[in-house]
């Protein structure tokens, strides 16, 4: 380098100062060309927004017929579902009943685990053995959830009688531990995403106030991370609210409120399970038919709203780390 | 053997010839159904150029559509209704039935059950909800966990019908969704009581004996085994002999169409 040194500006180093587009009248292909993909692009991203417009429309639709035939009180406070019968009846209090069952059980279950799995991933384990455990607890969600199935009702359902002396191995805590499984990807991915995202301030400010690494993780980085945990548990509850195989193999289908209400060995039966069981061959056109999607009206209501608070608090997770 | 079975299906449908270009239309129950689609399988499977369609909507909407000539074959779990003969009759279609094939559900329990026969009427009782304990059936002091198939199944539609006398089951019933899945749930379960079709028994459950009856291929077929219904095709008068309607409305009787029937889980109709 003993020459006259050839200085650059920044823009001219990486090329920067080139037009990113010509006129339509320097390159009219190029400009046609460009338009046509975002409009092409454009279209592409629609069809999902149409696809879910479409299936709210759809489901709707269909379910409107019922609810001129039935009252909707009878619906939501009856608790016999015998579609089929002479005098059908549509109370679908016992279903809803299943899915909340199933659902929070699940929930006691996945969210403990799930958390402190998280927290321990993300705060207490070395880099190494997190680079290998948190892929294999991804792995979970891969598996079919007829596998799931299958589990249930082979190995569990049988090792809960001969265990715990229940009549029936299919229930609600049956079907609430496989959810409870099948819902941990999701928990522990999210939430411990959003409480390593916290960075090594935070802990490092509270080391340095003499706190302990129990309290640093309770009382610092739990609470500093809440919006990004609720919202990882609102994702793993609807997973479980939208599961229909696994339930439907392993909760017993039995349409039923469990007496007494805290009994979850006894059979219970979801709004999933239901439409996945009798829609195959409900005659179109009729009050059943009807009321099966009433019934999917309700499941895209309920999953709707927690998908609005899970987008909630995953925004406001996001804010509170853009503060920092 | 299944070569040979093979080349005398291949003669028998040769022989039909002319017949096999027109389209064959199947409508009816959902019972039925499987059989019309595993025999339209082989037929298709050896004449890839038929044309043969087989809905599978309920038996009324069966016979309803061969009143109205949209189908050459009605596939109906039930005879028809005295409505159904005056309403074809009327329209000039002659509705003749042949029995395809025998559906025979039996009720099977826990091998380790000491209850070895009920009554119609107890397994009624067992399924409305009546009796919960097998003790109240001469069992021992052990809670009856009642097993069904799914309200959509033809199983179902069976039992409902004969056994139910189309009573309601009671709340704590359970449901599964396939005959493999009824019968994994009564092998692991000691209290368990549930019913499938004589192809799923086998020594991991005991099929009880019904008023006094053994369920077996012989009391199916021969009409004692009280769960047992048959199986209709209905046509619009008998066939003409060698059309594809005639073959395949027979079809029950070769040995091909026994051996389909046998692996829908249904009893062919035999007396051998």
């Amino acid at each position: 380098m003993n020459g006259t040194k050839l200085i650059l500006t920044r823009g001219q180093a990486t090329g920067l100062n080139r037009p990113l587009a010509l006129t339509p009248g320097q390159d009219l292909k190029g400009y046609v060309a460009s338009l046509l993909g975002r409009a092409v692009l454009f279209l592409i991203t629609c069809t999902s927004v149409l696809a879910v417009l479409l299936i709210f429309f759809f489901v709707c639709r269909e379910a409107l017929p019922f609810l001129s035939k039935i009252s909707l009180s009878e619906f939501l406070i009856n608790t016999e579902w015998y579609p089929e019968a002479d005098n059908a009846r549509f109370g679908a209090l016992a279903l809803i009943a299943g899915s909340v069952y199933v659902t929070i059980a699940a929930l006691v279950f996945s969210v403990p685990v799930g958390i402190l799995s998280a927290v321990f991933l993300s705060d207490i384990v070395s880099f190494r053995i997190r680079a290998f455990v948190k892929p294999v607890i991804e792995l979970l969600a891969a598996i079919p959830s007829v596998a799931y199935g299958f589990f249930a009702v082979l190995v569990l359902a049988p090792w809960m009688q001969n265990k715990f002396g229940f009549s029936t191995g299919t229930n609600a805590l049956n079907a609430s531990l496989i959810l409870a499984v099948m819902a941990l990807p999701t928990i522990v991915s999210v939430a411990e995403d959003s409480i390593s995202a916290l960075g090594p301030e935070l802990r490092e400010a509270s080391y340095s106030l003499g706190a302990t690494r129990f309290e640093t993780i309770f009382r610092v980085v739990i609470p500093a991370a809440h919006s990004g945990i609720i919202a990882a548990i609102i994702l793993g509850m609807m997973r479980a609210v939208g599961e229909t195989m696994v339930v439907w193999m392993a909760s017993g289908n039995a349409a039923q409120i469990p007496r007494p209400w805290w009994d979850i060995s006894q059979s219970v039966r979801t709004i999933t399970a239901t439409i996945a069981g009798e829609m195959g061959e409900t005659p179109k056109e009729t009050p059943h038919y009807w009321a099966l999607f009433a019934l999917g009206v309700l499941l895209l209501i309920l999953t709707f709203s927690l998908n609005v608070v899970s987008e909630f608090f995953l925004s406001r997770a996001k804010r509170a780390l853009g503060k920092q | 053997m299944k070569q040979v079975i093979l080349f005398v299906a291949v003669v028998i449908l040769t022989a039909s010839g002319a017949g096999l270009a027109e389209p064959l239309q199947l409508e009816g129950s959902t019972t039925v159904g499987p059989i019309a689609d595993a025999f339209a399988e082989y037929f298709k499977s050896i004449y890839p150029e038929l044309d043969i369609t087989v809905k599978k909507t309920g038996s009324g909407d069966g016979a309803a559509a061969l009143v109205d000539g949209r189908c050459d074959i009605a596939n109906m779990s039930r005879f028809m209704k005295e409505k159904e003969f005056k309403q074809a009759v009327d329209k000039g279609i002659f509705p003749v039935a042949h029995v395809v094939a025998m559906d025979g559900v039996c009720v099977v329990v826990h091998p380790s059950n000491p209850v070895k026969e009920l009554t119609t009427t107890q397994v009624r009782e067992i399924y409305m909800g009546k009796i919960t304990n097998w003790s109240q059936v001469g069992g021992a002091d052990m809670p009856i966990v009642v097993i069904s198939r799914d309200t959509s199944s033809g199983t179902y539609e069976t039992f409902h019908n004969l056994v139910m006398a189309k009573k309601d089951m009671a709340p704590a019933v359970e449901y599964v969704n396939s005959n493999p899945q009824a019968h994994a749930r009564v092998k692991t379960t000691t209290g368990a009581i549930g019913y499938v079709g004589l192809g799923f028994v086998d020594r991991n459950v005991r099929a009880l004996k019904i008023d006094d009856v053994e369920p077996t291929k012989r009391t199916i077929a021969g009409g004692t085994y009280p769960v047992a219904r048959p199986l209709y095709m209905f046509t619009n008068g008998y066939p003409k002999l060698g059309s594809l309607t005639h073959k395949f409305c027979t079809f029950y009787l070769t040995e091909k169409g026994q051996e389909l029937v046998e692996t829908k889980g249904f009893v062919p109709l035999t007396n051998y």
